[in-house]
C-alpha cells in the first residue's frame, strides 16, 4: 500500500474546480487500460440470453409476492417480522442490481424485457430512470474521476457518519427523493444538466411525476386504511431493506484509487456467497464489469477466469473486503491522498497509472 | 468524389461480426450481417467516440462496448441510449472474395 502525493483539494461537484482539473489533466473521457482478450473468446462471453434473467426475475417476483403475503397474513404477530425482513431485501436491495444490469441492456437478450425490468427496478430503488441511465454512463466513462463521476460513494476525506447511516438508506433515500421531487416540479440540478442531454430533460421530468404520484397514492392509502402496510410494501423497503445493496455496493470502489485510468486500481472484485451473488447479480466481479460492460451478469464468473492472470487477487469474502476498506477509509480521514494499492501477479501487465500521482 | 476502397478478404470478417478498418486519417467499422452481407459505418460511437469494432453484433445491430448504446449498422440509426445521434454509413460490397467500401 502506498499514498499518493496529490496536493489538490478535492471538489467532487461536476461543475466545480475538480471538473476543470480532470479535463485539464486529460482524465475526462480518457483512454482506459483493458486486458487483451482474443476476439473469439470475448465474442463468446458477450453473447446474450434470456434464460438466466427470466429465471431470476420470475423467482424474484414470486418471492416478493410470497413474502409480502406472509407479512400481511401474519400482521400483528412477531412471525410477520422475518417475512418483512426478507421482503425488504428483495425489494430494497435486489432492485439495485436489476436496475443496473437492465440499464446496461445486458441482462436479457430481448431489449423490451430489459426496459420493463429497468423501469420497475428504477422505481423501487428511487432513481429517476432517465437521470440514472446518463449518470451511470458517465460513471463508466470517468470511473472515480473527481469532478466527473456522479456516482462516487466514498468521497475523501470520507464522511464516516454518513456511510454508516446509509446502511439504512437515510441520506441516500432522502437525496434520491429530493431529486425526484425537484424533477417532478420541472427542474433539474446543475449536475443533472451536466450529464443528461437536453433532449432527455422533458422525459426525466415526466417520469419523476409518475413516481411521485405513486408514492403520494401509497401515503394516501396508508392514511385511508390507517395502516403501515402500504408503506412497508412500497417505498419503505428502500429504507429497511437496502442494507445488502449498501453492503455490497460500498466495496465496489471505496478505499481504492481516484483519478486513474485503470479499473484494476479503482475497482474491487470480491468473492461472495451464492445468496449475495444472486441478490447482486454477480456484480462482485466489479473490475471485470468495468473493463467489459458488454459481458452479461451470468458470464462474469467465466470472464473473471479469463482475466485473472492480469488482475490483482480478489478479496476472499465480503468481510475480507471490509477488512481492507474500513482501515483505508479511517486512514483517508487523516490522509485523504491515501489509497489501497494491491500487488499484481507476475503474469499481469503493470498498472496504467501515469495520471495517479499528479 | 467517392472511391471504392479495398478492406480485407471476406473470410476475415465472420458473419455477425465486425472489424476495424483504418484508411488515411479515418476509421471505420466493417460488418457482416448474419447472412454474410457486408456493411460499413463510421468507426466511432457518436456518444463518446469509443470504437465500435470491439462491440457486439446482433440481429443487424451494433452495441457499443463502453456504454451499451446501440445502432442499426445497416441504416446508422441510433436505437438505444446513450447513443442518440445516428452513425454515418457507407456502401459496402463483395468483389472477387474481398470486401470493399465506398468512401
Amino acid at each position: 500500500m502506498t499514498a499518493t502525493a496529490d496536493p489538490h483539494i478535492r471538489d467532487y461537484a461536476l461543475d466545480g474546480a475538480g471538473a476543470d482539473r480532470a479535463r485539464a489533466l486529460g482524465l475526462a473521457n480518457a483512454d482506459w487500460y483493458r486486458t487483451e482478450v482474443p476476439r473469439k473468446v470475448l465474442k463468446e462471453l458477450i453473447q446474450r440470453r434470456d434464460g438466466p434473467a427470466l429465471r431470476d426475475t420470475a423467482l424474484w417476483f414470486a418471492l416478493l409476492v410470497a413474502t409480502a403475503a406472509g407479512g400481511i397474513a401474519l400482521w400483528g404477530s412477531w412471525w410477520a417480522l422475518p417475512f418483512w425482513l426478507a421482503y425488504g431485501v428483495l425489494y430494497g436491495s435486489v432492485c439495485d442490481s436489476r436496475w443496473h444490469e437492465c440499464g446496461h441492456g445486458t441482462a436479457f437478450k430481448t431489449q423490451w424485457m430489459n426496459d420493463v425490468v429497468y423501469q420497475i427496478a428504477s422505481f423501487m430503488v428511487v432513481r429517476n430512470p432517465v437521470t440514472w441511465r446518463w449518470s451511470h454512463a458517465r460513471h463508466h466513462t470517468d470511473t472515480i474521476i473527481v469532478g466527473r463521476d456522479p456516482e462516487i460513494a466514498c468521497k475523501r476525506p470520507p464522511d464516516l457518519l454518513r456511510l454508516v447511516a446509509n446502511a439504512a438508506g437515510l441520506f441516500d433515500m432522502v437525496e434520491s427523493m429530493r431529486a425526484l421531487v425537484l424533477n417532478a416540479t420541472g427542474r433539474l440540478s446543475p449536475a443533472e444538466k451536466d450529464f443528461i442531454p437536453e433532449s432527455q430533460w422533458a422525459k426525466a421530468i415526466a417520469v419523476a411525476r409518475i413516481h411521485i404520484a405513486i408514492y403520494a397514492a401509497t401515503i394516501v392509502a396508508a392514511v385511508g386504511l390507517q395502516s403501515w402496510i402500504p408503506v412497508l410494501l412500497i417505498g419503505g423497503p428502500r429504507l429497511y431493506g437496502c442494507w445488502h445493496m449498501l453492503m455490497t455496493g460500498l466495496i465496489q470502489h471505496c478505499g481504492l484509487a481516484e483519478d486513474v485510468t485503470d479499473h484494476r486500481l479503482n475497482s474491487r472484485t470480491v468473492y461472495m456467497n451464492p445468496v449475495s451473488r444472486w441478490i447482486y447479480w454477480n456484480m462482485n466481479y466489479h473490475v471485470e464489469h468495468h473493463m467489459f460492460p458488454m459481458v452479461p451478469f451470468h458470464a462474469l464468473p467465466r470472464l473473471h477466469e479469463v482475466l485473472k492472470p492480469d488482475l490483482p487477487p480478489a478479496n476472499s469474502s465480503i468481510l475480507d473486503a471490509y477488512r481492507e476498506a474500513i482501515p483505508a477509509l479511517l486512514r483517508q480521514s487523516r490522509e485523504p491522498d491515501y489509497y489501497v494499492r494491491k500487488p499484481l501477479p507476475a503474469t499481469a501487465t503493470p498498472y496504467k497509472e501515469e495520471v495517479a500521482h499528479v | 468524389m467517392s472511391d471504392w476502397v479495398d478492406v480485407c478478404d471476406l473470410d476475415e470478417v465472420e458473419p455477425e461480426d465486425v472489424i476495424r478498418f483504418d484508411h488515411g486519417d479515418r476509421t471505420f467499422a466493417v460488418y457482416r450481417a448474419e447472412d454474410g452481407t457486408p456493411f460499413a459505418t463510421d468507426g466511432l460511437c457518436t456518444h463518446e467516440q469509443v470504437h465500435l469494432a470491439d462491440g457486439l453484433v446482433l440481429d443487424g445491430e451494433i452495441e457499443c462496448p463502453k456504454h451499451n448504446g446501440r445502432f442499426d449498422f445497416r441504416t446508422g440509426a441510433a436505437l438505444r441510449s446513450p447513443a442518440c445521434d445516428a452513425l454515418a454509413t457507407y456502401p459496402a460490397r463483395i468483389r472477387d472474395g474481398r470486401i470493399e467500401i465506398e468512401i
